[in-house]
Parts: C-alpha cells; sequence; structure tokens
C-alpha cells in the first residue's frame, strides 16, 4: 500500500515535470511543424540563469527569501524570451516551410551552439541554487513517505500551466488564431491571419516553457553543461508518445512515461532508461501518429 | 566516356587510394594512422547513414548499430573467448544483421521524422540498458583485449599497423562493394523512394521491403565501423550508442554529402582532423563550432563537400 502510494507519488512528481519539460516543445511543433532539438538548450539557459540569479540573491543575505521564487519565473521568462525571439527571428523564419526532417537537423545545429554558448556564459563548474527547494522543507504523506514540499509544489505549478494553456488555446480569440494556423496554415494566411508574427509568438512561449522547466528544475538539481542534451530525448520521448503537437497528448504522454518510469524506479531499478524509450517504442509501434495525434493522408 | 568507363575507373581509384594509404602505413606517424583508423571505421557508419539518407531517410540512432558492433566485438573477446579479429568483427555484423531483420519490420513502416524519432529511440533502448548492467560496466563499458589476426599475433607498433591496414582493406572492399550497390538498379530506385514513394509503387515495386533491404545493409556496415572501432581503441562505453553520437554520424553524412560512396569517407577524415586539432585548441567552442558549420553547410551546399568535387567534374567534362 504504502509503496503504491510512493510510486503514485514519485510518478505525479516526474510527470509534471515531463509535462513541464515538454509543453513546449509540442507546442513549437504543433503550430511550426519544427520538431526542436534547441528545446533542450533553452531549458539549460534557463537553469542556469535561474542558478546565478538566484544565487546571486542568496549571496547577499538581505531580502525575504521567498522573493527567490519570483526570481525562478522572471529569469526563465526573461531569457527565454530573449533566446527566443532572437532565433527565430535570426534564422528560422528564413527556413519556414521547409522540410521537417531539414528542421531537425537546422535544430540539431542550434543544440550544439547553444550548448557551447551556455559554456562560455556561465562556465563549466556546476551551479548550485538549493535554497529554494529546502525553503519548503518536507510534507509528511501518509505518516511514513516524506516528499519535498518543492517537488509537491511543482504538480500544482504544473497543472496551473497546463490549464492556462488549455484556456488560451481553446477560450480566447489568439488562441484560436493559433488552432487554425495549427489546422490548415494555407487557409489561415488567405483568412489574414499574420502567421508570421504568430510563428515568432510561437517560439517564444515555447522557448519560454523550455526556460521555464529548467529554472524550476534548477533548485533540485546541480546545473551543470550536458543537462540540456540528456533532456530533450526525454521531451521527444513525451510529445512523441502523446502525439506530436497536442498538449493533451503531452499530458497524456506525460503521465504514462512518469508513471512507467516511477514503477520501474521501484520494482526494477536497473530498467529506469529502459522503460521510458520502451514505452515511447510500443506506442510507436501501434500508433505512429501517438496517442493523440491525427492520421495524416498520404499525399501523392 | 561511356557509363561503364566510368564505373571502373571510380572502382580502380577507389582500389589505388587504398593502396596508396596502406603504402602509407609505413611512412605516416603513428597518431596519423590511428585517426585514420577511426576515420575510416567512423565512415563506415556514416555511410549507413548515407544510404539511408538517398533513400529520404535521416537516421538519428545509426549509433544502435554502431554500438553492437563494438560490443559483439568486445563480448565476443571477453566471454566467447575469441581473439581472431576477423571472427570477432563477423560476429559483431552478424548480431547487427539479426537486430536488423527484427526491428525493420517495423521501421520500414515509417518515414521522415517518425523514422528518426523511433531509430533515436531504439539506440537510446540499448543506452538505457547498458548503463544499467554491470556485468559490462556500466557507463565505464570495459577495454576490448588485442585481438590476432588469422593466428598471427603482433606487438605494440606492429599491432595497430596491422589494425590500420585491416581497416583500410575493409573500407576499400565496402567501397568498392557499395559503389557497385549505388550503381545497381536497387541503389537507384531509392532515389526513386525518395522523391516519389507511391509512384514506384504503382511500378510494381514494394518500397518498403527495397527499404528493409537498405536497412539492413546500413546496419550491416554500421556495425563493422563499430567493430574496428572497438578493436582500434581499445575500448568500448554505452556512450557509442547515446544519440549524440548518431547525431555526429548526420553531421559527417551531411558534411561529406550523399552523392558518391567516397563522400562519406572524405567527410569523416575531415571531420577528424578538425576535431583533432579543435579539440586541443578550443575545447569549449568545438560544438559551436560544429553548429556553425552543420547551419552553414544546410544552406550554401546542402549537397556537401562531394559537390565541391563533382561540380569541378562536371566543369572539365564540359
Amino acid at each position: 500500500m504504502t509503496n503504491l502510494l510512493a510510486i503514485l507519488f514519485d510518478g505525479a512528481i516526474y510527470a509534471s515535470w515531463l509535462f513541464l519539460v515538454a509543453a513546449g516543445l509540442t507546442i513549437i511543433y504543433g503550430v511550426m511543424r519544427v520538431l526542436n532539438m534547441a528545446h533542450g538548450s533553452f531549458y539549460a539557459i534557463g537553469a542556469y540563469s535561474a542558478a546565478s540569479l538566484v544565487g546571486w540573491y542568496f549571496s547577499g543575505q538581505t531580502g525575504n527569501p521567498y522573493w527567490s521564487y519570483l526570481l525562478l519565473l522572471g529569469s526563465a521568462l526573461v531569457a527565454g524570451t530573449l533566446v527566443g525571439v532572437a532565433i527565430e527571428r535570426g534564422l528560422l523564419r528564413f527556413l519556414h516551410g521547409k522540410d521537417e526532417i531539414l528542421m531537425v537537423i537546422v535544430t540539431y545545429a542550434l543544440l550544439l551552439i547553444l550548448e557551447d554558448v551556455t559554456k562560455l556564459v556561465w562556465g563549466v563548474d556546476p551551479y548550485f541554487a538549493n535554497q529554494p527547494y529546502r525553503l519548503l522543507g518536507q510534507t509528511e504523506v501518509g505518516a511514513v513517505l516524506r516528499f519535498a514540499t518543492y517537488d509537491l509544489a511543482l504538480i500544482v505549478v504544473t497543472v496551473a500551466i497546463g490549464l492556462t494553456a488549455w484556456f488560451v488555446l481553446n477560450r480566447t480569440n489568439k488562441g484560436r488564431l493559433l488552432r487554425a494556423v495549427i489546422h490548415d496554415r494555407e487557409i489561415a494566411v488567405a483568412m489574414g491571419v499574420n502567421v508570421d508574427a504568430m510563428f515568432t509568438v510561437t517560439f517564444a512561449i515555447g522557448s519560454v516553457l523550455g526556460a521555464l522547466a529548467g529554472a524550476l528544475t534548477a533548485p533540485a538539481i546541480s546545473v551543470t553543461p550536458g543537462i540540456g542534451v540528456e533532456v530533450i530525448v526525454l521531451a521527444f520521448a513525451v510529445v512523441v508518445v502523446g502525439g506530436l503537437g497536442s498538449i493533451g497528448g503531452a499530458a497524456a504522454g506525460a503521465v504514462l512515461v512518469g508513471l512507467a518510469r516511477s514503477v520501474a524506479v521501484h520494482m526494477a531499478p536497473e530498467m529506469e532508461l529502459f522503460v521510458i524509450y520502451g514505452v515511447m517504442f510500443l506506442v510507436l509501434a501501434f500508433r505512429p501518429q501517438g496517442l493523440f495525434g491525427q492520421t495524416l493522408v498520404r499525399r501523392i | 566516356m561511356t557509363f561503364q568507363d566510368r564505373f571502373k575507373s571510380t572502382e580502380s581509384a577507389l582500389v589505388a587510394t587504398a593502396v596508396l594509404l596502406a603504402a602509407g602505413a609505413f611512412v605516416m606517424p603513428a597518431w596519423l594512422s590511428f585517426l585514420l583508423t577511426l576515420a575510416f571505421a567512423k565512415a563506415l557508419v556514416v555511410l549507413g547513414v548515407v544510404i539511408q539518407m538517398r533513400a529520404g531517410l535521416v537516421s538519428f540512432g545509426q549509433a544502435l548499430f554502431f554500438c553492437i558492433g563494438g560490443y559483439g566485438v568486445g563480448l565476443g573477446a571477453q566471454a566467447l573467448g575469441i581473439s581472431d579479429a576477423f571472427l570477432l568483427l563477423a560476429l559483431g555484423t552478424l548480431a547487427a544483421v539479426l537486430l536488423a531483420l527484427i526491428c525493420g519490420f517495423l521501421l520500414t513502416r515509417y518515414r521522415e521524422i517518425f523514422f528518426a524519432m523511433l531509430t533515436l529511440a531504439l539506440s537510446m533502448i540499448l543506452y538505457g540498458v547498458l548503463v544499467k548492467s554491470s556485468a559490462l560496466g556500466s557507463t565505464d563499458g570495459f577495454n576490448v583485449a588485442p585481438p590476432s589476426f588469422l593466428g598471427w599475433e603482433p606487438e605494440g607498433e606492429t599491432r595497430k599497423q596491422a589494425v590500420y591496414l585491416l581497416t583500410v582493406a575493409i573500407a576499400a572492399a565496402t567501397a568498392v562493394g557499395f559503389h557497385r550497390y549505388l550503381e545497381s538498379g536497387l541503389g537507384r530506385v531509392m532515389e526513386a523512394i525518395r522523391e516519389n514513394e507511391i509512384r514506384v509503387d504503382y511500378l510494381g515495386l514494394s518500397p518498403r521491403w527495397l527499404l528493409f533491404a537498405n536497412y539492413v545493409f546500413a546496419a550491416a556496415i554500421s556495425a563493422l565501423g563499430g567493430g574496428l572501432t572497438a578493436i582500434a581503441s581499445g575500448h568500448i562505453d554505452p556512450d557509442m550508442a547515446f544519440w549524440t553520437t548518431s547525431g555526429e554520424f548526420v553531421f559527417i553524412a551531411i558534411l561529406g554529402g550523399t552523392g558518391h560512396v567516397a563522400a562519406p569517407f572524405i567527410g569523416a577524415i575531415v571531420f577528424s582532423v578538425i576535431r583533432t586539432f579543435a579539440i586541443q585548441e578550443a575545447p569549449h567552442y568545438w560544438q559551436m563550432a560544429l553548429g556553425i558549420v552543420l547551419l552553414g553547410l544546410i544552406l550554401f551546399l546542402p549537397k556537401g563537400l562531394w559537390s565541391l568535387i563533382a561540380r569541378r567534374k562536371l566543369q572539365v567534362a564540359k
């Protein structure tokens, strides 16, 4: 019983983290048809800027420590927007409408570049900023289990982000325009939607989400070079399981992969990584478009 | 020059280059022959990526077979006690072919990014298994004992030369074989599949089974490259299957181009030489340089380095 509860909670924590990482990736793909490998770098940039800013804040020893949470969010917002807009305006807009597979390679090149840019800016030494993580202490669940409150709060934050994304897409005019672009780009252009502007905004939102994932994870880990490269394949697994381009799919994929990993960690630790990609492989084998993806008609 | 002539002239050029390189073993410094050994081994894997690219499929998981080939050699030496290099390489290649025969059934149903993602998932599954299996050294991998060559057990520098010569010989044989393959009907139809798969279907061919064969060929040479790498470097670890390794192969494929069987070899040599110096001079900017070059290639030289050579040939012909 306790074990089951532990699996469920661990699964929920991991799933919420996965969703945070994957949401930006799936939004960008849905609108722009760009499977963005550089998303891992956005995550890393978010983590680094948050860690260095929070570290600086606490080294001053003044002020209310709870402001550091605002710093986490703010650094992700600024860093994500800057990087996202720069990349979209500076490079990707010249490549709109190219082959999807070519865009994978282009963003792979971006990933390589950004990996070294983060090393140039922040060096190769690890950053620690675990004050926000420890500040909240631990919460007891069912007398025997203890979880870091920060992790549990992360679930709430993730659900809030997911609901916001759903609300914006389905209940606001801007969101409806975005869905029109997702559904049929050409018709949307013909109807007078400024698709170029949409793309830039979408890419910025996606990169902010990536940076946010990094910033919110930074207090729980040591921020070192290479975290982006590890994260991106996990995010791929999640969005591919759920169906590329679908927010709901990303949520479902995150829950599925999160629970599967949590079961593996508790029952058979050596299967941890295997399970994540095993789930991805199984889903793709039977539903190549993912759980929530739409089947594309073959065109001659 | 007729088609027949060119066909033969390419092959003799390949063989002549190989003979020159082999003769060079006795004059070139040890670091250079080691670099070339690894570059040629890598080129074999890249050739596997290239023949799939010609069919329009980008494999972001060719490291799977690279790793299988390497571990086939390592495990064959460690667990089965085989010491002959040829047997070890055959073992790794056979393992890869068997795996490809199974995975091929599934993978040939997918195209574009789904193919890329699935191949990536497969290689990451292997990575996940290897990282967690302590019997195989987990993340550290293990060392591969120096092999013998048909009963001959050279030591020290001679052994390195032997490995180099073996690699050159295998690379040359593979290059000639795959040149014939690319010029054959089967090889040509791959380009047709890339351009329009459904029309190939209408012409009475089954793209799926053609791609299946292509995939298995690619797996075999990639494993051969992995096995040679394991023998040459004397060490294997799970990073051989990590997705960034596959990314490197894709990079070299684009660098060299897909136009000719020699392109991946040129790409691999250029890549290895630049990397050797770049890691020494600017270890922290190395990936950035790679990324910028990759972007430059995609934007300005989409057919790779080979297109520079091909263009000159065209001008000479005029």
